[in-house]
């Protein structure tokens, strides 16, 4: 199994403002991040995902806009920071929110470049992108997912292609001349990653055998992981573990007390994520026809629950309940390695752990020694359940 | 309701009344077919009212996906059912989409209504005209699209599954064609002097989603066109106030 470190980068100390407000996104106005208090974090932030180099986890760095929860606001430019500062780690932007961009060609030259500068150390996810990033971009949210795999076939011919230049005229993107320097060192293309909530995310991402990634509870990943197996399956191939990432808030500590403690702040993350005001949570075409006429009849279905099926109330949710919801791994690296192994029984395996370790309120102190404990005793432990494939190029 | 096959385009088209032949083309909200304006306007008119491509019981085909297309579209469809001297009315949206058939040809009409269009950008760059609908709560557009929102008559619990899906289709058409630029066209405002048949604009006085001061900017760009206001009303005169817009209609086109 491969373990990437994650951080948001968040700018916490707005929160209990954006909160009294309704919405730590899109609406919540920039005179409320103090941009001397932002510089400081930032660099704390780049230092906390320096040290993943030496404790041997890899990196993973995602994008969020017009947000107090989320500072990176781009990938490729804090990808390009870490390339310089590590040397080991491979470096996974989750992702580029390709549907919202409207220069494709721009998101492969930026990948084929970090990939040329990291020494071919890049894994390069292609996202939908959150809802209440459609505003901020203005991207059209009706048939966004058939831009979304214009853009993605656009992207991945720009990679590989290395005999151009080529032209495209497609529905929404047109250019002359594609004809990417440099070319990436992983060819055709560095491995690709989806992200998703649902089954049918699952489905899509098995039709190109790409990387898919999910968040927040078990009760989530296995439907999807098992739709993707499936798929697979009728396909004619196998889908192994190296095939599913999760995404966990995780918590070490000396003790138990301590690691729940880590994990409790860390999870944060997942609690200040959803709140935002209402229109940016559910723009028109974003979510399917079905999941709209169920939300039209007052459905309140929770996504995320319990191991035994009971919802789990993302924005409140004790660190206890967020365990039972695999939400969470904290406590000693035993209880945490434990935990893990367990998931990923439950799931039918899997690959990637994509560790949240920084939740806002995290001190640095407390951040490096989360960092510093997993890599040297939970880590290893788990580079054994699912020993990792050959690394694929993926996409053909 | 009727199904009918228009350029490739399985459209759905309410039929009522009979008499000179009044094209209707919904809001964005919907067609509402049940509500009382369609048989207010039927007392005096043969009303033809197509859900929208994406609305209700309406196919929204791949290669459908600008105003421009609806325009050709409702163009065929007149031409399809050989319509004379028809009256045309769009509403929000609608009025959007009649006012870009106009602008191309209006052999099929002989008088034309928009009530409270949307289509046009009047004001600056860093100035709304049209109310951003989805940046709001549910209450907040109600507030600003009805002069009582309380009269807003929709209930998701008294309608079926199917009901519900052309609803939220019709949703995702709206932001399809109107998403960016935001529910307008750049270019029409430069060809609105091509309407060359009686128009009349027709507003709520409360409407909250584009005022009447933006209506009196359509009214100067199209030829002789009239300007009238129906007070107590928000952007959904037909809905909101029914007999006044039926009267209104019936008026102007007689």
């Amino acid at each position: 199994m491969r373990v990437w470190y994650f951080s948001e980068m968040a700018y916490h100390p707005s929160w209990d403002e954006g909160m009294k407000r309704g919405s730590l996104r899109v609406e919540f106005p920039s005179e409320n991040v103090d941009p001397d208090v932002a510089h400081k974090l930032l660099h704390r932030y780049f230092d906390e995902f320096a040290a993943c180099d030496d404790a041997g986890l890899d990196i993973m760095v995602n994008e969020h806009h017009a947000t107090a929860t989320c500072m990176t606001i781009s990938v490729p430019m804090a990808l390009s920071v870490i390339a310089r500062e590590t040397k080991k780690a491979r470096l996974l932007a989750l992702g580029n929110p390709i549907a919202n961009r409207p220069d494709p060609v721009r998101v492969a030259e930026e990948m084929a470049w970090l990939d040329v500068l990291s020494g071919g150390r890049l894994e390069m996810g292609l996202v939908k992108g959150a809802p209440y990033e459609i505003h901020p971009a203005n991207a059209n949210p009706a048939r966004l997912m058939r831009r979304y795999w214009e853009a993605h076939d656009l992207i991945i011919k720009a990679m590989s292609t290395t005999d151009g230049p080529f032209s495209w005229e497609g529905e929404y993107f047109q250019y002359r001349k594609v004809n990417i320097w440099p070319r990436p060192i992983q060819q055709p293309t560095p491995p690709v990653w989806m992200t998703g909530l649902s089954t049918a995310s699952g489905v899509m991402a098995a039709e190109r055998g790409h990387v898919i990634a999910t968040l927040l509870a078990g009760s989530v990943a296995k439907p999807m992981f098992d739709a993707y197996r499936g798929r697979a399956r009728e396909l004619g191939w196998e889908a192994g573990p190296d095939r599913f990432a999760f995404a966990a808030c995780i918590g070490v500590g000396e003790t138990r007390a301590e690691g729940l403690r880590r994990a409790d702040q860390v999870a944060d993350y997942v609690r200040t994520a959803g709140i935002v005001a209402e229109p940016y949570t559910n723009p028109p075409g974003y979510n399917s026809t079905m999941s709209n006429v169920s939300m039209l009849k007052g459905a309140t279905n929770s996504l995320v629950k319990d191991q035994q099926g009971n919802p789990v109330d993302a924005r409140t949710a004790t660190v206890e309940q967020f365990l039972a919801s695999d939400t969470v791994f904290a406590g000693t690296p035993d209880d945490v390695y434990e935990q893990i192994k367990a998931f990923n029984d439950r799931v039918g395996g899997f690959g990637h752990l994509l560790f949240f370790g920084q939740g806002g309120h995290l001190s640095h102190a407390d951040t490096m020694d989360n960092i510093r404990l997993f890599g040297k005793e939970v880590m290893p432990r788990l580079k054994e359940l699912n020993p990792e494939p050959a690394r694929t190029a993926a996409a053909e | 309701m009727a199904k009918i096959t228009v350029s490739g385009v399985d459209l759905e088209i309410e039929e009522r009344g009979a008499g000179q032949p009044l094209l209707f083309l919904h809001a964005g909200e919907g067609l509402w077919a049940d509500r009382p304006w369609l048989d207010l306007l039927a007392q005096r008119f043969r009303v033809i009212a197509p859900a929208h491509p994406g609305w209700g019981g309406s196919a929204l085909p791949d290669w459908v996906g600008t105003v421009d297309d609806l325009a050709y579209l409702y163009l065929d469809l007149a031409q399809r059912m050989n319509l004379k001297d028809a009256v045309l009315v769009g509403s929000c949206f609608g009025g959007w989409i009649a006012a870009e058939m106009a602008v191309r040809n209006t052999n099929a009409f002989a008088k034309i209504v928009l009530t409270a269009p949307l289509g046009i950008k009047v004001g600056g760059r860093d100035e709304r005209d049209i109310t951003d609908m989805h940046s709001l709560s549910r209450q907040a557009y109600l507030d600003k699209a009805w002069a009582n929102p309380k009269r807003d008559p929709f209930d998701p619990k008294k309608l079926s599954d199917d009901e519900l899906q052309g609803i939220v289709q019709g949703r995702e058409a709206l932001a399809l064609f109107g998403w960016k630029p935001y529910m307008h066209n750049p270019r029409l405002k430069r060809w609105l002097h091509r309407i060359n048949k009686p128009t009349l604009m027709l507003w709520g006085a409360n409407d909250g989603i584009v005022t009447p001061t933006y209506g009196k900017a359509w009214a100067a760009e199209i030829p002789g066109a009239a300007f009238e206001t129906i007070d107590d009303c928000g952007h959904y005169p037909a809905w909101e106030q029914a007999e006044a817009f039926a009267e209104h209609v019936t008026d102007f086109a007689s």
